[in-house]
């Protein structure tokens, strides 16, 4: 913005303010201000107290609100010792691990998928193109539920019923419509004449595929991928269904939803159960927020 | 893990090796073709015929065995609970969307530019990072009731609060009156969802190109004229597609409502009744009848969604 302010008045700011800063400033700033205060602190005080809580001893927690610690500090680790516990019976270690083995493989086949198809959709010219595109475009409305009892039925005919496999396959196939479809824009926004100078270099659609789309790609990947990690991670209803029978497969979500179902009133473990469920998809967002905000802005919001 | 990797691997080899053999006039359709296999293949067998299927067995009783017409749809229509659960989504997607959509709006523009932007987005933002079953935790504690005692103390925040205010502690989750415990449930989900709101209306709010804001103001508008005529118009679709994401979102719901309630006391919504109804009741019929309506439901908003979008495009 290079337009100097028309006025000589000294109440001009140097800094250009948009509509909302100006709508923001002229609403009486010091309600505008206590009004952002109290909405964040809305937000941020209910994770807190739990937070707080999940390092406060047994009794304490079971006794006296979170509050207390204030007048009253008293801090234990024990409550994580506990869920890591297998005396405890909850184990969150091997549930842990579990997720782990559900978000890897379901986080990098789709994406390596739908990188192809969307290259194919958006550079590759064949018949059936269009129709296809959209076949795939409109699968985007086919909520999960709606395939969820035949797909139980499949997995137990084949006999992959109890593994990963259910897991890995569903998070892949929910994942694809949504995947290509931002991919494929995205690739359509690279000019031709890249693709076509590659092209008279004798590049084919394998040479193009890897060394014109994926390096100038990798934002988006990025950003559908971070996307789909902490989607599957956070997941309860697939887990549910596919790996609600066998604890050898089960995700860290359903088991804390387990301990809140039996043992809903044990606050110390919920609380640092909670929390150690937490750290992964918290971590993956403050790391690469930038990507997270990205992908959620490209319209990628999957439900 | 490493099998699924180590198959998928070998099949993409497999593919781009054919791939890159392909030669002659028609090589661009076998190679269309050639990557999209996996993908069509998958789409048929994981989503299409699925969803035909479920359509299917929503006419068939509770074991998937004999053909009883629209029965299962008849009794989503009639039956008083599973009428209550109509009724708690509709509650649901009344209220979530248009309550998270102010909320983030308001605060995009309380925040917006101010010296601690980024991180009072993330405040509200990180929310959305986590999962509703940790949300689920999260608000349960809030809410947690303990009978007045005098060993005893109130350890959920909004009990201590009426206490402190003088009044009696409430079981709140319990209570269906006026449908307090679904209206409590339903502030979690605002709460997960209006990081999300924010977030594309911020981006939304930043677009509004400063001509047009420092012609308004030299116009000398007040700022709700400003908020009235620049802000909002300019941000209206966006305003639109995150209405209608978030009331997909919010027909779907079922974590929240699963871990905070189970679906009792009157709370259960159409995606918690499905599960309901398929793992717990058995009741495979009315399940995918259930599923069938969710989907006659998200249909037409994510239709306006799309041509919203196209609109602005």
């Amino acid at each position: 913005m290079t337009v100097t302010p028309l006025t000589t008045t000294p109440d001009v700011t140097p800094v250009q303010l948009s509509a909302a800063a100006v709508a923001k400033k002229r609403l009486s700033s010091p309600w505008a201000s206590l009004a952002a205060i109290v909405i964040a602190v809305l937000w941020t005080l209910p994770t807190f107290g739990l937070l707080l809580s999940s390092f406060r001893p047994e009794l304490a927690i079971k006794r006296t609100g979170w509050w207390t610690f204030f007048t009253d500090p008293e801090v234990t680790l024990d409550n994580y010792r506990a869920v890591f516990d297998s005396e405890t019976g909850i184990s969150l270690g091997t549930y842990f691990v579990n997720s782990l083995m559900i978000c890897i493989p379901s986080v990098l086949i789709p994406l390596s998928l739908a990188a192809l198809a969307a290259y194919a959709f958006a550079w590759v010219n064949f018949r059936g193109k269009n129709i296809l595109f959209i076949a795939v475009f409109a699968l985007q409305i086919v909520p999960l539920q709606v395939t969820l009892i035949p797909l139980l039925t499949i997995f137990g005919k084949v006999g992959i019923a109890g593994t990963f496999w259910p897991l890995w396959l569903a998070h892949t196939t929910f994942a694809l419509p949504l995947a290509i479809y931002l991919l494929h824009n995205f690739m359509r926004e690279i000019p031709s004449g890249l693709i076509e100078a590659a092209r008279v270099d004798g590049a084919g659609h394998v040479a193009i595929f890897f060394k014109v789309m994926l390096p100038l790609l990798a934002p988006a990947l990025a950003a559908f991928g971070i996307f789909q990690f902490l989607w599957v991670w956070n997941d309860l209803l697939v887990a549910l269904v596919f790996a609600g029978g066998g604890d050898a497969v089960a995700p860290i979500t359903l088991q804390l939803a387990n301990i809140t179902g039996t043992r809903g009133t044990a606050w110390h473990l919920l609380a640092s159960g909670t929390f150690v469920s937490i750290i992964v998809p918290v971590t993956v967002f403050l790391l690469l927020q930038r990507y997270f905000v990205r992908g959620l802005l490209a319209g990628s919001v999957k439900g | 893990m490493l099998s699924a990797l180590l198959l998928f691997a070998a099949v993409l080899g497999v593919i781009l090796f054919l791939a890159s053999r392909v030669r002659g006039k028609r090589s661009d359709t076998m190679i269309g073709w050639l990557y999209l296999l996996p993908v069509v293949l998958l789409l048929a067998v994981g989503l299409v015929y699925p969803g035909l299927r479920t359509v299917y067995d929503s006419f068939f009783d509770a074991q998937g065995v004999s053909f009883i017409g629209a029965d299962n749809y008849k009794a989503i229509f009639t039956d008083g609970d599973l009428l209550s659960v109509l009724g708690n989504t509709v509650v649901w997607v009344l209220i979530v969307p248009l309550a998270a959509t102010a909320i983030g709006l308001v605060y995009a523009i309380l925040v917006d530019k101010s010296r601690f932007e980024s991180f009072a987005k993330a405040l509200v933002f990180l929310p959305m990072a986590i999962s509703m079953v940790a949300a689920g935790v999260i608000w349960k504690f809030m809410y947690e009731y303990r009978p007045d005692q005098a060993t005893v103390k109130q350890i959920g925040l909004i009990n201590q609060i009426i206490v402190w205010l003088g009044g009696e502690p409430v079981q709140l989750l319990i209570t269906d009156t006026l449908k307090l415990n679904t209206l409590l449930l339903i502030v979690v989900f605002i709460w997960i969802q209006a990081g999300f709101a924010m977030t594309i209306l911020s981006a939304a709010i930043k677009a509004i190109p400063d001509e047009i804001v420092e012609a308004a103001r030299l116009d000398g508008v007040n700022p709700w004229q400003m908020f009235v005529r620049i802000t909002l118009p300019s941000v209206r679709t966006s305003v639109v597609v995150v209405l209608t994401t978030l009331a997909i979102g919010t027909l779907k719901v079922f974590d929240v409502v699963r871990t905070m309630t189970g679906g009792n006391f009157r709370t259960s919504v159409i995606a918690n009744e499905f599960y309901s109804q398929l793992i717990r009741a058995d009741n495979q019929g009315l399940a995918a009848a259930l599923a069938v309506v969710l989907f006659v439901l998200v249909i037409p908003i994510i239709v306006y969604n799309i041509r919203q979008v196209r609109q602005e495009a």
